[in-house]
C-alpha cells in the first residue's frame, strides 16, 4: 500500500462497513466485532513483539485493566464511551509505561515472565476488590442506541473505527524513524544503544502506545458482554491470539497482524458456530507452532518468498531481509 | 488467632507444599536454567502425568507414585524428540527467543485440548490406601497426601542433584549452559548432552505430575495456574541451581502457607507473583544465583 | 538453489498443516438437519472449558427430552430440533452465538446455557426481541435485568441468594445448645461468593457471631492450612461455598486434620456428583450439604426415574456424570416447561401470552411441581439440604439408593433424621 493512500482507503472503508452494518445480518457485525478485537489486540501486541522485540505474555492483563477501568467508571458515574475510551488508554498506558521501566532490568525471557505476573497479580487484585465485583462480577446495562441498528452494531462501528486508528498508528510507527529505532532494539539493544539509539524512551513508547491500544481493546468489552468477573476478563484465549495473530500473519510490519487477525479471527469465528471448540483450540495451536516452526516470517514472508520467486532467483537475497514492503 | 499451634503447622504445611513445588520446578530448572530452553509448556507436561497416572491407577490400580516412576522413560523419550523438534527449528537457526516462546505456546495448548479430547474436562483424581490418612507428631500432623509427595520430591531432588553433580553426562550438562566451546574439546556432543537435559526434565514431569493428583483433583487446564509459580521458582532459585530451586520453592510454600493462615487465603497466588515480580525487578540472578 | 527448496519444502509441509486443519472442520458434522417443519431450539452450551463437566451432561439431558417428545409428536405436533453451539465457557462467544440463532439459524424458541457468566451476556440480545428465556443456573441474574419473560430453573427461591443457604441455618438455629459463631468460606468465583453472601446475611439475622470469614483462589493445592486457621477460631458451624476441586481439598483437609465444627457443609458444589461421592466416600458422612435432588422416597417425582434410566444408559459414553442426580433433571425440565407453555397457549409467536402463562401455572416436571416468582425464579425455594449419613465405602451402587444423602430440610420433603453435631455422624 502507498503511504498516501491508507488514509483515504481506510475512510471509504469505514464509512462501506459502518453502512453495511444496516443491511448485513446482525450475526456478521457481532462476529466482526470480536475480530476487530483480536485486531487491535494483534496490532498492540506487535509494536512491543514485533517492532521491538519484547514478548508480552500478560496481554490478557491490560485487556482486562481496559475492562475493568469501564466497570469502575459506569459503577461510578456511568459516563459516555467517548470518556470510557481514552480513560481506557490513559490508565492501561500508564501501565505498559511502568512495564515499560521493566525493560530496564529485564531483557528477553525475563521480561515475558515478568508481564505474565503482571497479568496475574492484576487478577487477584481485581478478584479482592469488591468495588469492581471482586470474583462475583459486575453487571453493565447497556441503553438502547438510536440511529444504529443495535448496541452491538453501535459497538462495532466503534470498534472498527478505533481499529483503523490502531493500524495507523501502527503503520506510522512502523515507517517513521521511531519504528527504525525500533527495529535497531529488536536486532541488537546493545548496539543499538552505543550507536546512539535513545533505547530506552524507544521502548517506553512502545510499551505505552501497546498497554493503551490494549485498553482501548478491552474498554469495550463489559459492554459488550453485560457482565464482567476476573475469570473471563482475564482469559488466557485472549493472550494467546494477541500472540498467534502477528506470529501468523508476520511480525516484522505493521500489516502482518492485521492479516493475522482477519485470517485467525475469522477461523476462530466460522468454527465457533461449526465445529467444537476443542477443535478450535487446537487449530490455533497447531497453527502457531506449524507457522513459528515453517514458516517464521509469517504469511507476509511466505508472500514475499513467493515475490521474490516469481523476479527471478538472482533478486531473492536483498529482498530477503526487508521488514516490509512499503 | 495467632498460636504456636498455628505458626508451627503452617510452617509443615508450607514445607510439604514447598517440597512439591520443587518437584515440579525442577525440571523446569534443569530445561531453562541449564539450556536455557523456555519450556513455558513444562506445566502442562506436569497434567499429562497426572492423566497417565490417573489412566493406570484407575484402569490397573496401580500407585500412583510407582505408576510416575514407571512413566519416566516414556516421557524422557517424549523429551528428547521435543528437544530434536526445538534444535532443528529454533536452536540451530538462532531464532529461539520470540518463535521459540511461541513454539511451547502452541505445544501447551496442544497439549492441554489433546488431554480434553481424550478424558473430557471432569476433575480427575486417584486412589492410594495412605490419602485421607494423617502422621500426627504432638501438635503437628502430617496428611500423608502431602508427605508422600514431599518425601518423592526430596527423594528425585536429591537423585537429580547428585547425578549433575557426580557423573560425567551430569557435569557435562552443567557445562554446556557455560562453555560450549569447552565440552566439545572434550569429546562431548552438545546436542547429545542437551536433548539428554530435556529428556531428564520431562522425565521429571512423570513424577511432579503423579504428586500433583495425589495431592488433589487435575483438570486438563490445570497447568496454568503453575506456569507463573514455577517460573517464579526457578528464577528465585538462581536459574538452574538445583539448591536454589528447592530452597526457593520451600520459601514460597512457606510463604504461601503461611499468607494463607495469618492474612487470608485469597492473597496467597499474589506471594508468588509478588516475588516473581520483585526478584526480577530487584535481583534478576535470584536469591540463590549462580551468575 | 538450497534454499529455495528448503523454502518449497516448507510451504509444502505449511500446506499440509493447513490443509489437514481444514479436513478436520469439513469432518466435523454439522449439527442441524432437515425436516419436515421442525420446531427449532436454539441455545448455547458450556460444552468445553471450566463448566464442561455440567454443560455436557446437561445438553445428554436435553437430548433425552427431545426424543422423548418427538416419540410423542412433538411440539403443536411439529418435531423438535435444537441448533445448539458450544461457547466454551468463555462469556465472550455469546453474544455472538445467540445473535447467530436468532438471525442466522431463525430458531423458534431460545433456552440459556449454564450458569451466570453464560446467561448475563444472552440477556440484552433477548430481552429486545422480547423472547420467553428459560434459564439454566443462573444465581440471581434478573435482579439487575428486571425482565419479566426470564424464568430460571434452579430451585433457589425467589430471594436466590438468602434462599440459597436458610435451610442450612434453620437447621442449626434448631439445636439446643444454639450454636453461636460460625465461619465463612468462598471460592474466589461468582457462584460461591454470592451464596456465602447469603449465608452472612442469614447468620447474622440469627444472630451468630462470624468468627473466620475469608476467600481463596481457585487452583490453590493444599487446604491444610485455610482449614487449620479456620478451626482455630473454634466455630461452630463452617458454612463453604467452593467448586468440586476445592470441595475434594476441603473435604479430605478437614478429615485429616479433625474439624471439630458442629455443623458442616452449606454450598460446596461437587459434592452432588459420582466422582466425588466415591473418591471421598465415608469421608463425607456428618456433612451437610445443599443438594437439588436425591434418590429418597419424598423426591420421587412421576418420571424422574426413567428419565435417570435413560440418563445413566448413556453416560458413560457421552463421558458425563454417572450418577445425574444434579443438573440434568433440572435441563429436562426447563425444556418441558417451554414445551407445556407453548402447547398450552397454542402458539410460538405470542411470547407475551407465554410469558404470562408461565407465570401463573405450575408445571408438573420430573422435578416435581414448579412455578415462578415475578422475578422468574421459583416461587418457593427448594435447596435441599442433604446429610451424608453412613457411607462405607466409595462403591457407587450404594449411591443410587436412598439413605445415604438424607433430606432435612425443607420440611416437606423431608426424609430422614439429623444427626447433630457433625461428630456423631462421622
Amino acid at each position: 500500500m502507498r503511504v498516501a493512500s491508507f488514509w483515504p482507503v481506510s475512510a471509504v472503508l469505514f464509512v462501506g462497513v459502518t453502512a453495511a452494518t444496516f443491511f448485513v445480518n446482525e450475526y456478521y457485525v457481532v462476529a466482526g466485532y470480536m475480530v476487530l478485537q483480536g485486531l487491535i489486540m494483534a496490532t498492540a501486541w506487535n509494536i512491543l513483539g514485533g517492532f521491538t522485540g519484547y514478548v508480552n505474555f500478560g496481554s490478557a492483563g491490560f485487556f482486562a485493566l481496559g475492562a475493568y477501568t469501564s466497570v469502575v467508571l459506569y459503577t461510578a458515574i456511568d459516563p459516555p464511551l467517548w470518556v470510557v475510551i481514552p480513560a481506557a488508554a490513559i490508565v492501561c498506558g500508564l501501565l505498559g509505561l511502568g512495564a515499560g521501566y521493566l525493560t530496564l532490568r529485564l531483557r528477553g525471557v525475563y521480561f515475558a515472565i515478568a508481564t505474565l505476573a503482571l497479568a496475574i497479580v492484576l487478577e487477584t487484585l481485581m478478584v479482592n476488590w469488591d468495588y469492581v465485583g471482586g470474583a462475583t462480577g459486575a453487571f453493565i446495562i447497556t441503553p438502547d442506541v438510536p440511529l444504529f441498528a443495535s448496541y452491538n452494531a453501535f459497538l462495532f462501528v466503534i470498534m472498527l473505527a478505533l481499529a483503523i486508528g490502531s493500524v495507523g498508528l501502527a503503520r506510522y510507527l512502523n515507517h517513521s524513524r521511531i519504528g527504525r529505532g525500533l527495529t535497531a532494539i529488536r536486532d541488537d539493544e546493545v548496539a543499538a544503544e552505543c550507536a546512539g539509539v535513545p533505547t530506552l524512551r524507544l521502548k517506553l513508547i512502545s510499551t505505552t502506545i501497546m498497554g493503551a491500544m490494549m485498553g482501548i481493546a478491552g474498554s469495550l468489552y463489559p459492554y459488550f458482554v453485560t457482565f464482567v468477573e476476573p475469570l473471563s476478563a482475564f482469559n488466557l484465549i485472549v493472550a494467546v491470539n494477541a500472540i498467534a495473530m502477528p506470529m501468523i500473519g508476520g511480525t516484522s510490519s505493521w500489516i502482518g497482524p492485521v492479516i493475522g487477525a482477519l485470517l485467525l479471527g475469522s477461523v476462530q469465528e466460522w468454527t465457533k458456530v461449526n465445529i467444537s471448540s476443542e477443535l478450535n483450540l487446537l487449530i490455533v495451536g497447531v497453527l502457531l507452532v506449524g507457522f513459528v516452526a515453517l514458516a517464521p516470517r509469517g504469511i507476509l514472508g511466505l508472500a514475499q518468498d513467493f515475490r521474490a520467486r516469481l523476479r527471478g532467483p538472482q533478486k531473492k537475497e536483498q529482498g530477503d531481509d526487508e521488514p516490509a514492503a512499503a | 488467632m495467632f498460636s504456636i499451634d498455628l505458626l508451627s503447622n503452617a510452617l509443615v504445611a508450607g514445607l510439604l507444599l514447598g517440597g512439591f513445588y520443587a518437584a515440579v520446578a525442577l525440571g523446569l530448572s534443569i530445561v531453562f536454567g541449564q539450556l536455557d530452553i523456555v519450556n513455558i509448556a513444562h506445566p502442562a507436561f506436569v497434567i499429562l502425568g497426572s492423566y497417565v497416572v490417573y489412566m493406570t491407577n484407575s484402569a490397573l490400580g496401580w500407585d500412583p507414585v510407582l505408576a510416575g516412576v514407571l512413566f519416566t522413560p516414556l516421557f524422557f523419550a517424549l523429551g528428547v524428540v521435543v528437544y530434536r523438534i526445538y534444535y532443528s527449528g529454533f536452536e540451530r537457526t538462532g531464532r529461539e527467543s520470540l518463535a521459540g516462546l511461541a513454539f511451547f505456546f502452541g505445544i501447551m495448548f496442544i497439549l492441554e485440548v489433546t488431554i480434553i479430547l481424550i478424558y473430557g474436562v471432569d476433575y480427575r483424581l486417584v486412589d492410594a490406601a495412605y490419602i485421607g490418612q494423617t502422621l500426627r507428631f504432638g501438635i503437628i500432623d502430617l496428611p500423608y497426601r502431602m508427605l508422600v509427595p514431599f518425601l518423592t520430591a526430596m527423594a528425585m531432588t536429591a537423585g537429580i542433584a547428585l547425578y549433575l553433580s557426580r557423573t560425567f553426562t551430569g557435569r557435562a550438562i552443567l557445562a554446556v549452559s557455560q562453555d560450549r566451546l569447552a565440552l566439545e574439546l572434550m569429546g562431548a556432543n552438545p546436542i547429545r548432552i542437551k536433548s539428554l537435559a530435556f529428556g531428564i526434565g520431562l522425565a521429571t514431569a512423570a513424577i511432579a505430575g503423579a504428586l500433583l493428583i495425589i495431592i488433589g483433583p487435575v483438570e486438563p487446564s490445570f497447568g496454568r495456574v503453575y506456569i507463573g509459580r514455577v517460573f517464579a521458582i526457578v528464577i528465585l532459585g538462581g536459574m538452574g541451581s538445583i539448591k536454589g530451586t528447592l530452597l526457593a520453592a520451600l520459601l514460597i510454600g512457606v510463604s504461601e502457607s503461611m499468607v494463607q493462615t495469618f492474612v487470608g487465603p485469597s492473597w496467597a497466588d499474589a506471594v508468588a507473583f509478588s516475588v516473581l515480580l520483585l526478584t526480577l525487578v530487584l535481583r534478576p540472578q535470584g536469591l540463590f544465583g549462580r551468575l | 538453489m538450497l534454499r529455495i527448496r528448503v523454502t518449497r519444502m516448507r510451504a509444502w509441509v505449511l500446506t499440509g498443516v493447513l490443509a489437514i486443519s481444514l479436513a478436520a472442520v469439513a469432518a466435523y458434522p454439522s449439527s442441524a438437519g432437515a425436516s419436515s417443519h421442525p420446531i427449532k431450539i436454539g441455545f448455547s452450551m458450556t460444552l468445553t472449558g471450566g463448566l464442561a463437566g455440567n454443560g455436557k451432561a446437561a445438553l445428554l439431558a436435553m437430548e433425552i427430552w427431545r426424543e422423548d417428545i418427538n416419540k410423542k409428536g412433538g411440539i403443536l405436533g411439529r418435531p423438535v430440533e435444537f441448533v445448539y453451539y458450544d461457547d466454551a465457557t468463555n462469556p465472550a462467544n455469546v453474544p455472538g452465538i445467540y445473535t447467530k440463532l436468532l438471525n442466522v439459524d431463525k430458531v423458534d424458541l431460545v433456552v440459556s446455557s449454564y450458569g451466570t457468566n453464560l446467561i448475563a451476556p444472552a440477556m440484552p440480545i433477548i430481552m429486545k426481541k422480547k423472547l420467553v428465556f428459560m434459564t439454566l443456573f443462573g444465581l440471581a441474574v434478573n435482579d439487575r435485568f428486571n425482565y419479566d419473560r426470564y424464568f430460571q430453573i434452579m430451585p433457589s427461591g425467589p430471594e436466590p441468594k438468602r434462599d440459597w443457604s436458610r435451610g442450612f441455618f434453620q437447621l442449626a438455629m434448631a439445636q439446643s445448645p444454639k450454636p453461636a459463631t460460625i465461619a465463612l468460606l468462598a471460592t474466589d468465583s461468582e457462584f460461591s461468593k454470592n451464596a456465602v453472601a447469603g449465608a452472612r446475611d442469614n447468620a447474622l439475622d440469627a444472630g451468630l457471631k462470624v468468627v473466620y470469614d475469608e476467600t481463596f483462589k481457585p487452583g490453590t493445592a493444599d487446604f491444610s492450612p485455610i482449614v487449620r486457621a479456620m478451626q482455630a477460631t473454634k466455630p461452630d458451624l463452617v458454612y463453604v461455598g467452593c467448586y468440586p476441586p476445592e470441595a475434594a481439598g476441603i473435604v479430605r483437609a478437614a478429615n485429616e486434620i479433625g474439624l471439630e465444627a458442629k455443623m458442616f457443609g452449606g454450598g460446596m458444589v461437587g459434592l452432588q456428583y459420582a466422582a466425588l461421592l466415591t473418591s471421598l466416600g465415608p469421608q463425607l458422612n456428618g456433612m451437610v450439604n445443599y443438594d437439588f435432588w436425591a434418590p429418597e422416597s419424598t423426591l420421587n417425582f412421576p418420571g424422574i426415574n426413567e428419565f435417570l434410566k435413560k440418563y445413566q444408559a448413556k453416560a458413560a459414553e457421552a463421558g458425563v456424570d454417572p450418577l445425574g442426580h444434579y443438573l440434568p433433571p433440572y435441563a429436562y425440565a426447563y425444556l418441558e416447561i417451554l414445551a407445556q407453555a407453548v402447547e398450552a397457549v397454542g402458539s410460538l409467536d405470542d411470547h407475551g401470552k407465554l410469558a404470562e402463562h408461565i407465570h401463573k401455572t405450575t408445571f408438573n416436571t420430573v422435578v416435581g411441581p414448579v412455578s415462578f416468582a415475578d422475578n422468574g425464579e421459583w416461587a418457593k425455594s427448594r435447596v435441599l439440604m442433604v446429610q451424608f449419613q453412613n457411607i462405607k465405602d466409595g462403591n457407587i451402587e450404594q449411591f443410587h439408593k436412598p439413605g445415604k444423602r438424607v433430606v432435612l430440610y425443607p420440611d416437606e420433603v423431608k426424609s430422614g433424621e439429623f444427626i447433630y453435631p457433625y461428630a456423631n455422624a462421622r
